[in-house]
This record gives structure tokens, sequence and C-alpha cells, in this order.
């Protein structure tokens, strides 16, 4: 019988593939090593779903019957999950395989550090989880937090080239950077990631909101994942207006993308583990 | 607005139109906000966080309001600021945008169409007239339907495709003040208390803990019950109140009996009940017994509370002294609950003895007449609830369903806009879109395509 920890771990496995073929692709140039390495990440990517759909039978089977969205074990698969899908969705869209390089490790760090350090163990939900509001809450939280996992990823590959153009003036790139898309290429995809997450992370905060009203009384308590949240949403408005405004595009918007994503990391595992509040995964 | 206006004025007016601005309050709101997630919240600050502070620290946050962070004067001013930036900057800009979208350029002219980076220009053979009506039969099949000018002989065509959108970001930005409106309306009339209701008993005030004072409701609120199911992990599962809502002591229709669990709250009359927390009494649980003659007959169960006479089916009395859950605190090769109770029947002395739940046959031993058997003490509970009454709230809703639907309008939707002109034998076709150049050129290269093959 298969069982949904064994996909996990090949899912684990097909990320670190994908990435280890994605250097290469860094290296080589060679279009075919590239379409390797984002058929490894794909392939990855449907063991993954399976092995969700699978957990959340295991879970009926068990008598609990809910999502696999109700811990830290699952959720960080989970956020592995989205950032293999939103990567998907945009390299299919405009086809510019290399930034898997910079996200795929991503994914592969989250399985990773899922399965080798966290409690893996399928419990049943307290009180304050059992609500529909958790679907919807969560999902569109980490669809939005794994759009900005690409485009800080897509940042990084800006700030190398930005960096190197600036150092060589203008002679072509040479070596691995020749492989990556020009920065004003790097800009936009940047901010169509945005374009993605944003919306999303506005949904996230929205039935958050609706849901601690539901539950609570209060649409805002000002909770420090609530504040978080918040936090990272001013980020990312910051970011969009800085891409209309002289003298803010280009570096300085890529260094807000990476700064949003750092303080989405915070928001989602920071604020569970230093600071104290209502929201109970990972405690 | 004007723009001959003194200087000062006007370099205010630079200020709050600035976009620079916006960019730094939205960092500055980002950066402080972080404050008030390290140091904790009134009205939750424990006693000896404050003690663990230097006084000049003490002193510093105190005056910073530090303490109430998201309430400070300085943290309110950010947010007012942020407003008025909001609303002068829209006030700037939207009648631009509305211009173009109700008076929308609808001749290409030699500057428009340099400033356009998508023109094409061809050969066509046929009169001015006849052009024209392929051309608006074309713009009307493969993208919308145009507006037809004529000026000297030259005849223009313009067909443009959601034009709308260009206020998705407007709507964004109303939705912020919307959302701010009815923060306010929550906060000036609304309530927000909390109240313990202990089983069996009901309220109608609830306590304000940011004003300190009862909240009157206007009605009453009965418990009737409140109870804890645990998973077999010891996780807890569900907590559970019965409310009955009173009005002048009698059930209202429809609010009795209603249970409350959380995320399943009670409303009445504007004003929500959850369930939020709970706790035992500490007073008035009852124990329950089950007695019979040694002698034969009917069993009796007998409910006491601690204090109280009872009467036994010998014609005496009985009371308890004292109900633990778990005796083994007291004798520690026992275990599970235990009542020390006195008997009195008439004509003998009061007797003293224990009984346990754990061991019924023991009574029995004791050799009295009457043989009793504990089935268990029930501690009577409170249950803790969240009251709240937020008339702005549906404003608050309103402002976050524009906000997302304004911003998939900015994000997701484009100006898209066509100019087609027609002299002599000749067609040029220019276009433009507010978003996504790319796809867009992608639209107007196969439009061109299109259009050649005619
Ligand atoms: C002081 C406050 C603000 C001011 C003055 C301001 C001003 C502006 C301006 C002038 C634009 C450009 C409009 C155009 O392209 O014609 C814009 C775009 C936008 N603003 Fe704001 N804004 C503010 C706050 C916010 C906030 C808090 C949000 C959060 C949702 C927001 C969301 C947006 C969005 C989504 C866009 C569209 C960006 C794009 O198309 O890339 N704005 N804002």
């Amino acid at each position: 019988m298969i069982s949904s920890s064994m996909l996990f771990n090949i899912t684990t496995l097909s990320y670190l593939v994908s990435m280890i073929i994605f250097f290469a692709f860094l290296a080589t140039k060679n279009r075919v090593v590239g379409l390797f390495a984002s058929c490894a990440a794909y392939f990855g990517f449907i063991v993954q779903t399976t092995a969700i759909i699978l957990r959340w039978k295991e879970s009926y089977a068990l008598g609990h019957g809910h999502a696999p969205l109700s811990n830290l074990y699952e959720s960080v698969v989970f956020f592995s999950w989205t950032i293999i899908l939103i990567y998907g969705l945009i390299e299919l869209k405009y086809k510019y395989r290399i930034i898997g390089a910079f996200v795929v490790p991503f994914a592969f760090l989250g399985m990773s550090w899922a399965q080798l350090r966290l409690d893996s163990g399928i419990e049943p939900l307290v009180p304050a989880l059992q609500s529909n509001w958790l679907l919807y809450h969560v999902i569109t939280c980490f669809l939005g937090y794994a759009a900005f996992a690409v485009a800080c990823g897509i940042s990084i590959m800006y700030m190398i080239k930005a960096k190197h153009e600036e150092s060589a003036g203008n002679s072509p790139a040479g070596g691995i950077l020749a492989s990556f898309p020009p920065c004003k290429v790097l800009d936009d995809l940047n901010y169509r990631a945005i374009m993605i997450g944003f919306p999303l992370l506005t949904l996230g905060i929205v039935t958050g909101a609706a849901w601690a009203n539901y539950a609570w009384g209060t649409y805002w308590s000002w909770d420090p994942k609530e504040t978080w949240s918040l936090i990272v949403w001013f980020v990312y408005a910051a970011f969009l207006h800085a891409r209309i405004t002289r003298g803010w595009v280009g570096k300085r918007a890529a260094i807000l993308s990476i700064v949003g994503f750092a303080a989405t990391i915070f928001c989602y595992l920071g604020v569970n583990l230093f600071l104290s509040g209502l929201h109970s995964y990972g405690r | 607005m004007t723009t001959k206006k003194g200087g000062f004025l006007q370099s205010l007016w630079d200020f709050f139109c600035s976009l620079k601005l916006t960019i730094s309050l939205l960092i500055c709101l980002a950066t402080t906000s972080i404050i008030g997630t390290v140091i904790p919240q009134f009205p939750n600050v424990p006693p000896e966080y404050i003690q663990s502070l230097s006084s000049n620290k003490l002193f510093l946050y105190k005056n910073l309001g530090f303490f109430n962070m998201y309430h400070s004067w300085w943290f309110i001013l950010l947010l007012y600021l942020l407003t008025v930036n909001l609303i002068a900057c829209s006030v700037k800009r939207l009648p631009r945008v509305w211009k173009i979208i109700a008076e929308p350029t609808m001749l290409m002219d030699g500057g428009l169409e340099k400033s356009l980076s998508l023109t094409h220009d061809f050969k066509m053979p046929g009169d001015n007239v006849a052009l024209r009506e392929k051309m608006a039969a074309f713009l009307k099949k493969e993208f919308a339907s145009p507006v037809v000018t004529e000026v000297d002989g030259v005849y223009h065509l313009f067909s443009q495709k959601t034009p709308y959108c260009r206020l998705g970001v407007y709507v964004v930005h109303a939705s912020i003040i919307i959302i701010f409106i009815g923060a306010m309306i929550g906060s000036y009339f609304g309530y927000k208390g909390f109240v313990n209701i202990v089983e069996g008993t009901s309220i109608s005030t609830v306590y304000d803990p940011r004003t300190e004072k009862p909240i009157d409701l206007g009605f009453s609120v009965r418990c009737e019950k409140f109870s804890v199911s645990f998973y077999d992990t010891g996780a807890p599962k569900e907590f559970k109140s019965i409310l009955t809502v009173l009005e002048k002591g009698e059930p209202v229709p429809g609010y009795t009996n209603i249970p409350v669990v959380v995320n399943d709250p009670l409303s009445y009359k504007g004003f929500t009940f959850y369930q939020s927390s709970y706790g035992p009494t500490g007073e008035g649980a009852a124990a329950y017994f089950t007695v019979r003659r040694r002698t034969g007959g009917e069993p009796v169960k007998i409910a006491a509370r601690q204090g109280e006479k009872v009467q036994l089916p010998d014609g005496g009395y009985m009371q308890v002294l004292e109900a633990v859950p778990d005796v083994k605190a007291y004798m520690p090769h026992m275990s599970g609950a235990a009542a020390k109770i006195e008997t009195v029947s008439a004509g003998n002395a009061p007797l003293q003895f224990v009984v346990f739940q754990n061991y019924p046959g023991l009574d029995e031993k004791r050799g009295g007449d009457l043989i009793f058997t504990f089935d268990g003490i029930s501690e009577k509970y409170y249950t803790g609830l969240q009251v709240a009454k937020d008339p702005g709230v549906w404003v608050v809703w309103l402002g976050c369903a524009l906000m997302v639907v304004g911003i998939c309008m900015a994000f997701f939707l484009s100006h898209k806009r066509i100019w087609v002109r027609v002299t002599h034998e000749r067609v040029t076709i220019g276009g433009s879109a507010s978003k996504n150049p790319a796809g867009f050129q992608l639209v107007f290269d196969a439009l061109v395509g299109k259009l050649k093959k005619l």
C-alpha cells in the first residue's frame, strides 16, 4: 500500500534532483538539460499532488476528516506545492525556464525541512480551526506567499545581473549570467509575480479578517500574525508604487521584493517561533 | 486644483501629491508596526514585563504609547497622512484619467502616431468610402465597434476595449478610505466586551475592557449548560455553551437553548456572543449518590450540593461536608472522586464517613442501615463569552470587496485602443494598451496580419 509519506519522500527527492539539474543548466546553458530540470520539478509536483490527496483520504480513514492544512508540517508541504505551481504557471506563460534555478530550491528547502524535522502525524482539528474559513484563508495566503517566493527568486537574479552589468559596463555578460534573461525582463517578471501574489495576499488577509470576525467578533485585533501580514502587504504596496515612480524602478524595487519575501517568511514562521498570538500553527 | 496659489500652499500640495511620500509612508507603517508585535499590547501587558523594564525605558515606552501602539497619536497620524496623500493624489490624477475615458482621443494625427509604439502603414486599393466601410467592418468583427470621424476628407476610426479598467486603481484607493470609515464607525458606535456566565445563571451587562465599564445589553442571556469534550489524544475537541436569550425574564422563541461553539456564535439584536473561554466556578458542585436500604427496596438517587441538607429514604437527612474530584491527595492508596458525608437519622447520633466513586462495594462493609454508592460530582462551570457589536463591519466588508475587485481591474484588465486612418488608398493603424505591452503587441500583430489578407 502506497502511503502519502512515501510519496512525499519521492517529492523531496525529485525537487533535489530538479535543483541539481537546474544548477547544471546554469553552467551548461544546454536547453535539453533545462528541459530535464523542469520535468523533474513537474514530476515532483504531480507526485506531491497525489500525496496531498492521499493524506486527505488518510485523515478520513483515521476518522478526523479534514483537509491537510492544519499544522506546521502540512502547511510547509502545501507551501512547497504552491511554489512549484506558481513557478510552473510563470514558466509556461513566459518561457523563462532558468528562473527555476532560483525558485525550486525554496520548494526543496521546504520539503526537506518538513520531512526531516517536522512532526508529520495527522492530528484532529482543535476547536479554533474547525471552520471552512480555514481552507479559504490558508489556500489564498499560501498561493500569495508562493508568488512572492517566485518574485524573490527573480529579484535575486536581478540583483546579481544588475551588479554585473554595473561593473562590466555594457559589455555582454559572459558565463552563467549570459543565461539570465535581460534586466528589463527580470524586472517585468518580478512585477508579474507580485501581480499574482498581491491580490491573493489581499484575499488572504480579507478571508482571515472575515474568519476572525465570525469566530471572535473582531475582524482585526492587531494580533502579531495579523500585523505581520499587514506589514508584508505594506511592503508590496510600496513595491507597486515604487515601480511607477522615477528613481525607484529596478534595483530598489528588487530590494523591496526581497525584503517583502523576508517579511513573508517571518510572518509565516517567525511569528510562531518568536512571538505569541492567536495563530496556533507550529506551537 | 489651481496651480497658481502662493509658494507654500503649492509646495504643500505637491508634497501630498507625491508618490515618494506614499512609498515612505508605507515603509514607515511597515517598520513601526513591528514594535507592537514585540512589545505586549494593552490590555494584555503582564505586570512582570513592566517590572523587567528599566525606568528610562518605561518612561520612553509610556510616552510614545508603545503599550497601545496601534492607537498611539503618531501611528494614527501616519494613517491620516496616508489618507490625505491618497485623496490628494486621486484629486490630482482622476480628472485626467476620467478625460481619457469620457473624451477619448479619436483622431490619430501625426503627433499621436509618433507617440505610439505600435503602428503600421500600408497601401490598399479602393476609394476612401469603400475603404472606410471595410475598415469599420473589420474592426467591428476583430476588435470592437469603431467611431468614425471625417476631417478634411480623411477618415479616422477609433475603437477601444475596457476603458473603465483605468478606474481600478481609484477603486482600490477609495476602498481603503471606505475601510477606514467602517473601522471608525465600529470604534465610535460599536462595543467589545467580555462576560462570564455561570451555568444556570443569566447576565444582562457585559464588561468593556477599554472603558472598564459595564455595557447594558437591554436583554439577558442565560447559560443553560457548558461542556468540553476531548479527543482520545487529550486535545480539546469542542467547547460548547447552551445559551438562551431572555427578554423581561422570558425566553425568546428561536433563541432558546442555542448551542454556541468556537466558530459558531449567537447573534441577537446586533450583539454577537462568541465562545471564548471557560472554567470551574469553584463553588456549588453537586454530588450524586444512590442509596438503598439493607433490608431491600428500590435504590434512590440523590443529588446534594455542598452544605445542603437532603432527605434520605429512611426519613433522616444527609449533608455533603466535602467532595473532591480526586481523593489521591488525601488518601494516596485510593483514587477517583470521593465525598465525605454526614447522615442524621431520628434518634441516632450524626455519622460521618467517606464514600468513593471507584469502590462502589465498599460502603456495604460499613455495616450501616443505608448503603451509599457515590456516582460522582458535577463541577459547575462558567462560560467565558466574547461579546461584540460592530455596526461598521458591513462597511468594512464593502471596502474589502471593492479592494479585491479594484486590484483585479488594475492588474488583469487593460484599456486597449486602436486607431485607423484612411487616406487615398493608404491605411495607417496604431494601437496602445494601458497594461501588458508585450501581450498587446501580439494582439496588434495578429490584427495587422489579418488586415493585410483582406
Ligand atoms: C498614500 C496612499 C497612496 C497613494 C497616494 C497612492 C497613489 C497611487 C498612484 C498615483 C497610483 C498610480 C495610478 C496610475 O497608474 O495612474 C497608484 C497605483 C496603485 N495603488 Fe496606490 N496609492 C496609495 C496607497 C495605496 C495602497 C495602501 C494600496 C494597497 C492596496 C494601493 C494600491 C495600488 C495599486 C494596486 C495600484 C496599481 C499599481 C499598478 O498598476 O501597478 N495604493 N497608487
